[in-house]
């Protein structure tokens, strides 16, 4: 069936039905993940550019990984190494890119938006890898695949999500992914972290993490800029550790079967306590790979034979 | 001499709405009434087509000195003539900022030397546009100067513009404010609400412009002096500024066709073309603000004229520079939107294009009666068009209306008698300073 949309830039992008595909695609994935010989070479002499403007190590070197494993040629383009720092625009290195006729640029950068510019001025199909605080949709595709690996169904689940919302693009991708799969989707951050309106998105708000935790099936923390703190949005790291860090004591209040997830990279101690992020009911480490499975998988379907 | 006859003629100033004649003789209106005749006069039947006082834009960026690859004088008096407007005022945001008697003189000058519209040149409120020291208004004004602004930021200080507020009442020159409160503007760069937050670009709250529309209008109260608010966004600070005209205070306002028209919906798709300050608002705000301008209690229209390069504006949202190049779509929006969907007549139109801006600025301009200078622009009625850029005079092509389908197009245009746009294009003349 194949993703239609040309390009794969925010979550909503795709149909419920496409989701599904790349979920179903990215377990037979995992399956070559867990083999001694993970060649899998249907990308054979495709091309993929991973073009990242801001660093990255887990979700660039995932897609990476990705594209090799299924045959294709990879290169990496980094923001210190690049034309950036000699000052071209952006569009004009998306032209210039689109000469070297790449199947797929993945692409992350520090300005919501950008991708599209990049979109309109390539043949390739662009994936975002994240853009800004706008969104990350492989991110939120990796989440839905660990929890339903855990839970079958996401259907009616409580998911908490906690932590720097404002800033979040992986909040943006994963609330409109696990509304489309109709989990009950909780917000729990300050209000100096949280975006206008945000309500409207179709979750629930909350300042209290006891009330965003309550009979939680899933808990998803986001990592805290520590910058954050120097622009006046929270007090202090201790204070925030105090009201949204997790720990064992406030898991407690979640489910006894709940899941702790994190997209990293994570600061123990701060959002996250070491007990709890090494703890029983953390896959965290899972959602890694995960995320190579559905790279493989968007690789595959956006790049293969008949993309 | 040129007679103008059989176009219907609007003027509210002398309440007149109907066919009749004009006679220009060299740069003055001589006569207006029915079956006008002179001999030797040059005669141009005007059946069919609507006739206005030359519009007036009260706020244009010329970027001309500092930022010629944008816009410069040449190109935005033909841009405005093209866009049917005979006077503007340019703000004094340039490189350096117009903060001095010699550059006043030189945008008079050559704008003169041109001959496309004329050009009021707006000098700043403080010097170097620092927002610590007032200018020389006295020197500036009589050197012309008829309006002080820091447009482009707000004057931070309330104490700096206390004393601009009482120093201008020596010669009663009116205060433009760009109403925005820096601190709390942060890295905003759209309208803060449900679509910032879906396509994760910072946001501007209404509060953003109210803060300092009511500081102003204290300070206007306290101070006596006269105070125009620019490019007005918000329902919020309408209310305020209608709570202040009832309470005597001395206050105009202006409002864009961008924020008449356009609202944050616009900004999905991230076409920097959108992005503008201050930011398109909601639904809400737009439909107060064109109900506002309907009753009075916005007085006039304006562009914000904001000319940029392609690649100011073909680079991410966040880089881009702010402003929307409006010289040239501002009539035929207006003129469809408002007129042509019936909640404004044509007498409206004029007032709100010319005659009121005429008044704010204390010009002797917005009417044509017989004495006047004949700036003059006439609209064909049945031309209908669509939006394109690549059309414009003006060297900024960054406007979000490319495509829209209009009428009310600017089919002549006279400067002080001069035909400068005929059958919607410019007119080039030999013995022009720039040919």
């Amino acid at each position: 069936m194949g993703i239609q949309s040309k390009d794969l830039i925010n979550l909503d992008d795709l149909s419920k039905a496409e989701i599904e595909e790349v979920l179903t695609k990215a377990r037979e994935m995992r399956m070559i993940l867990a083999k001694e010989d993970k060649k899998h070479p249907v990308l054979k002499g495709r091309s993929v550019i991973n073009l990242f403007y801001e660093n990255s190590t887990r979700t660039r070197s995932s897609f990476e990984i990705a594209g090799k494993y299924l045959g294709a040629d990879v290169i990496n383009i980094t923001a210190s190494s690049s034309s950036v720092t000699k000052g071209e625009s952006l569009k004009d290195t998306a032209r210039t890119l689109d000469q070297m006729a790449p199947d797929i640029i993945v692409m992350r950068h520090k300005a919501s938006g950008a991708h599209e510019i990049v979109a309109k001025n390539v043949k390739a199909r662009v994936i975002n890898a994240g853009d800004g605080t706008h969104q990350h949709p492989s991110q939120g595709l990796l989440d839905l695949l660990t929890i339903l690996t855990h839970k079958g169904t996401i259907n009616g689940l409580k998911v908490a999500i906690i932590g720097d919302i404002l800033h979040s693009r992986v909040a943006r991708s994963d609330i409109w992914g696990l509304k489309t799969f109709g989990a009950d989707v909780w917000l729990c951050a300050p209000p100096t972290l949280l975006p206008a309106k945000v309500e409207q998105l179709g979750a629930k708000v909350t300042y209290h993490m006891e009330e965003a935790l309550n009979d939680a099936d899933v808990i998803i923390m986001l990592r805290i800029q520590l910058e954050r703190q120097k622009n006046g949005l929270f007090p202090s790291v201790r204070e925030y550790a105090a009201l949204y860090g997790l720990n064992n004591k406030k898991l407690s209040i979640a489910k006894p079967d709940v899941l702790v997830m994190h997209p990293g990279p994570i600061n123990r101690g701060v959002e996250i306590s070491s007990e709890v992020a090494d703890g029983m009911a953390s896959v965290i480490e899972e959602q890694v790979n995960n995320g190579v499975a559905v790279r493989m998988a968007l690789l595959e379907i956006m790049g293969g034979i008949g993309k | 001499m040129i007679l103008l006859k059989n176009a219907f003629v609007v003027d509210p100033a002398q309440q007149l709405e109907g066919v009749c004649d004009i006679l220009i003789d060299h740069e003055k209106i001589v006569a207006v009434g029915e079956n006008l005749s002179a001999e030797q006069a040059q005669i141009v039947d005007l059946t069919g087509k609507i006739l206005l006082p030359g519009l007036i834009d009260m706020h244009v960026h010329l970027r001309d000195p500092g930022q010629e690859y944008k816009e410069d004088i040449l190109s935005g008096t033909r841009a405005a003539a093209h866009g049917g407007f005979t006077s503007i005022v340019s703000m004094p945001n340039t490189q350096p900022p117009v903060d001095h008697e010699a550059i006043v003189q030189s945008i008079i000058s050559r704008s003169r030397a041109y001959g496309y519209a004329d050009v009021y040149p707006a000098a700043c409120i403080t010097k170097g546009q620092k927002g610590e020291e007032i200018t020389e208004m006295g020197l500036l004004h009589k050197q012309g100067v008829i309006a002080f602004t820091d447009d482009g930021k707000g004057v931070a200080h309330a104490g700096v513009m206390r004393k601009a507020m009482d120093y201008s009442r020596i010669f009663g020159g009116v205060l433009i404010s760009h109403c925005e409160d820096k601190d709390l503007l942060g890295e905003g760069v759209m309208n803060e609400g449900i679509v910032s937050t879906e396509l994760g670009l910072a946001g501007i709250p209404n509060a953003v412009e109210d803060l300092m529309i009511s500081r102003d209008l204290m300070l206007a109260k306290l101070t006596n002096s006269r105070l125009h608010i620019a490019h007005l966004s918000t329902k919020s600070g309408l209310a305020m500024i209608k709570a202040a005209k009832d309470d005597g205070v001395s206050v105009t306002t202006e409002v864009t066709p961008h924020h008449l028209f356009l609202t944050e919906e616009n900004v999905r798709g991230y076409d920097t073309n959108t992005k503008v300050n201050p930011p398109l608002r909601t639904q809400e705000d737009c439909q107060a603000l064109i109900e506002g301008l309907i009753n009075g209690d916005i007085d006039c229209i304006v562009t914000d004229h904001a000319p940029h390069a392609r690649e100011d504006k073909e680079v991410e949202y966040d880089y881009a520079a702010f402003g929307i190049s409006g010289l040239e779509t501002s009539l035929p929006l207006v003129w469809t939107n408002l007129y042509l969907s019936g909640k404004m007549t044509l007498s409206q139109l004029v007032t709100v294009m010319s005659r009121r801006p005429a008044e704010i600025l204390g010009l002797d301009k917005g009417t044509l009666k017989v004495g006047s200078m004949a700036d003059i622009t006439i609209v064909d009625p049945i031309v209908e068009k669509i939006v394109d850029s690549k059309e414009f005079a003006s060297k900024g092509i960054n406007t979000p209306f490319n495509g829209l389908l209009l009428k009310g197009w600017p089919d002549k245009v006279y400067k002080a008698g001069r035909l400068v746009v005929d059958g919607g294009r410019l007119v080039e003349w030999e013995g022009n300073a720039w040919i």
